[in-house]
């Protein structure tokens, strides 16, 4: 056999096999090393298939040897290349950190469980990226939700329970609605391929169950990629998981599910069904513009940094539904570029919070109170108020005068905002020309004003940490120069570093991203 | 329950059978109703009758923790190798043609391992869900 010719069944079957071994080996070592070796390989089977598939188009594989129309077939594209990069190669820079992170978020019991948990939802995010078939596409969004319900549960925080449990109730009701979705378009054309599904619709795009399952699968996914009034599962899960799952979720999660919508509106039902018969892009473009500006505004007067950047991501996203509601290339350019660019920076700025939670929590940087003559009575309060601390450590109070004990960390995160905000020289920047240009194309120079408006609010939640860290006083005894660990810093600084590098060179992102979207709408007329 | 003699008796007369019905639902899923899904779970049925006429810690004597855990990641992984096997043999993944020179012979081996896998799977699943309920409260 050659290696080559498999790749895209090595692509899920890599992860997905780790995570079963990961709980046969117990011994966290070993099963730290099984899944991050499964990611990497992950990684690098990505860049080979996005190298394949730049160089030679669209590639097809048939599971079992079975063709298309009857058998599973796995169909990597420009834009499925790309997602899998990204998702990949997040995976692989997180799970190193992840080994720091979780020793002082998790039981050690139940850290080769992690693991196994991470690698399965790995492997459920790429499947879902990957396949051509509407009902895998439902199975491997399953196993990725139910590994991120538990991973989110694992959270130091009691609380870290209701939000996985809150997430499980809205995530299995997206799931039901895109089942539900599938389910009528299987009763309409009889195939679960998706191109067989594309070539059957036409002629008969305006029957009311391909229009039934339009709107549920529009509404499912949206509750998965968290869209402005369906993100409400979003802020609690992000703020309450332990951080290299924040992390994680934040850069690939939600950035699946936008691909899933892409996938669906273009490849499967056609942009003249969805654009030009059905008022779909003026309510993307409302719950955009309300994302864009009611999450930003949220975002601004929130007390904990990893909700203020939660409520961020929802205003993110908006940015990338609103590129879709443009149907054009350069709309499409944009939502792409925005997905991958966006990830890296919220998956960056995520991680250097998670280094934030180690470098106050631990005793070290925090002096115990001196003065206390009474020894026995210290020790007895200790115990209540380092629970609290292990609670809340990304409250502003305690993060006051932050850039003194960990400069690193902190101009990290503000480098991150920048891209956040989109000023030229970071990834932001490019996501918000295209969209800009995008607007400008169809003469609604309104949204010029909006999108630039809506950056103003990230200009304001973003200063908001930064008048805390640089410009607060420290409290007394607590000056201490005390950085994340480097298995944690360095991670998350490559990131960081990618974010200027994706904002300087954009022949990878744009390059990708312009083709993928020349090929969906090609495909979509 | 130990202790009410109807249940005891008639626990150990059916609990075999249960067993043995499981492994029927197994290996005649080829032909009838059933396959390995049921198999596993007639078989994880027939341990909970065990353990709840008999008590958890019986049951867990015979079904300890480690092999529960063991029974739930391997099952997987036979899937998972069947798949792969096709894929050394010169197929594709899951390609079960290749199995055997002859391809019908192959799709059920194939098949005969894909199953054993999900039972074996969703039979540890079942028994860990009921493990993890049944004993809580008892060593917190």
């Amino acid at each position: 056999m050659s290696i080559a010719a498999h790749l895209p069944a090595l692509q899920v079957v890599l992860p997905l096999i780790s995570a079963p071994l990961a709980v046969l080996l117990r011994r966290r070592d070993l099963a730290f090393w099984m899944v991050t070796a499964a990611a990497w390989a992950a990684f690098a089977t990505a860049i080979q298939l996005w190298l394949q598939v730049a160089a030679g188009g669209t590639i097809s594989y048939h599971i079992g040897s079975w063709p298309p129309p009857w058998g599973i077939e796995y169909r990597i594209d420009r834009l499925t290349s790309f997602v899998l990069l990204l998702v990949s190669g997040m995976a692989a820079v997180m799970l190193p950190y992840a080994r720091s992170s979780i020793e002082r978020e998790i039981p050690q019991e139940s850290h080769y469980l992690f693991y196994a948990m991470f690698g399965l939802c790995l492997a459920g995010l790429l499947g879902i990226t990957i396949t051509g078939d509407a009902f895998n596409i439902f199975v491997f969004l399953e196993i990725s939700s139910l590994a991120t319900y538990v991973l989110i549960a694992l959270g130091r925080d009691r609380r870290a329970l209701t939000a996985a449990y809150q997430y499980l109730i809205m995530g299995s009701i997206g799931a039901t609605f895109i089942v539900i979705g599938i389910g009528f378009l299987y009763l309409t054309t009889g195939t679960l391929n998706l191109a067989d599904m594309a070539s059957r619709l036409r002629g008969v795009e305006s029957s009311r169950p391909v229009l039934a399952a339009l709107a549920f699968l529009t509404v499912g996914i949206s509750l998965k990629l968290a869209l402005f009034p369906l993100h409400q599962w979003l802020p609690n899960a992000y703020t309450y998981a332990p951080s290299p799952v924040t992390a994680f979720l934040a850069a690939t999660a939600t950035k699946v599910s936008v691909y899933v919508l892409i996938r669906f509106y273009f490849s499967v039902f056609g942009e003249s069904l969805v654009y030009e018969r059905l008022p779909l892009p003026q309510i993307m473009l409302g719950l955009s513009l309300l994302a864009m500006f009611g999450a930003s505004f949220i975002a601004i007067f929130q007390n904990n940094l990893k909700r203020l950047f939660a409520y961020s991501s929802v205003g993110q996203i908006g940015y990338i539904t609103l590129g879709l509601s443009f149907d054009s290339v350069n709309g499409l350019t944009a939502s792409i570029v925005h997905l991958f660019n966006h990830g890296i920076a919220k998956g960056a700025i995520f991680l250097l919070i998670g280094g934030i939670a180690v470098g106050i929590a631990t005793p070290g940087a925090v002096s115990p109170a001196p003065t206390s003559p009474k020894g026995a009575g210290r020790r007895e309060a200790a115990v209540p108020s380092n629970a609290r601390e292990a609670a809340t450590p990304h409250t502003f109070d305690r993060l006051a005068g932050l850039a003194q004990r960990m400069p690193l960390t902190c101009f990290g995160i503000v480098l991150g905002g920048l891209s956040l905000i989109g000023v030229p020289g970071t990834a932001g920047f490019i996501s918000k020309w295209y969209l800009i240009l995008a607007a400008l194309e169809q003469g609604q120079f309104w949204l010029v004003g909006a999108i630039l408006l809506s950056s103003l609010l990230a200009v304001a939640y973003v200063w908001h940490f930064i008048e805390v860290a640089y410009f607060r006083a420290p409290p007394v005894g607590q000056v201490a120069r005390k950085e994340a660990p480097l298995a944690m810093l360095i991670p998350a600084w490559l990131l960081i570093a990618a974010t200027i590098w994706f904002g300087l060179d954009t022949s990878v992102t744009v390059g990708t991203a312009l083709d993928a979207a020349r090929q969906l709408m090609d495909k979509a007329q | 329950m130990k202790h009410d003699l109807v249940l005891r008796v008639i626990g150990k007369l059916l609990i075999p059978y249960i067993l043995l019905f499981a492994l029927y639902v197994q290996f005649h899923g080829d032909f009838g109703p059933g396959g390995g899904f049921q198999a596993g779970v007639i078989f994880a049925a027939g341990i909970v009758f065990y353990a709840l006429i008999f008590g958890l810690e019986n049951a867990r004597q015979v079904l300890p923790d480690w092999l529960v855990e063991t029974m739930l990641s391997s099952g997987v992984l036979i899937y998972a190798g069947v798949g792969l096997a096709g894929l050394f043999l010169g197929g594709n993944y899951l390609d079960y043609f290749v199995l055997d020179p002859n391809p019908v012979h192959g799709q059920h081996r194939g098949i005969f391992w894909v199953e054993a896998g999900v039972a074996i799977t969703v039979c540890g699943v079942m028994l860990k869900i009921f493990y993890m309920f049944a004993s809580r409260g008892r060593s917190e």
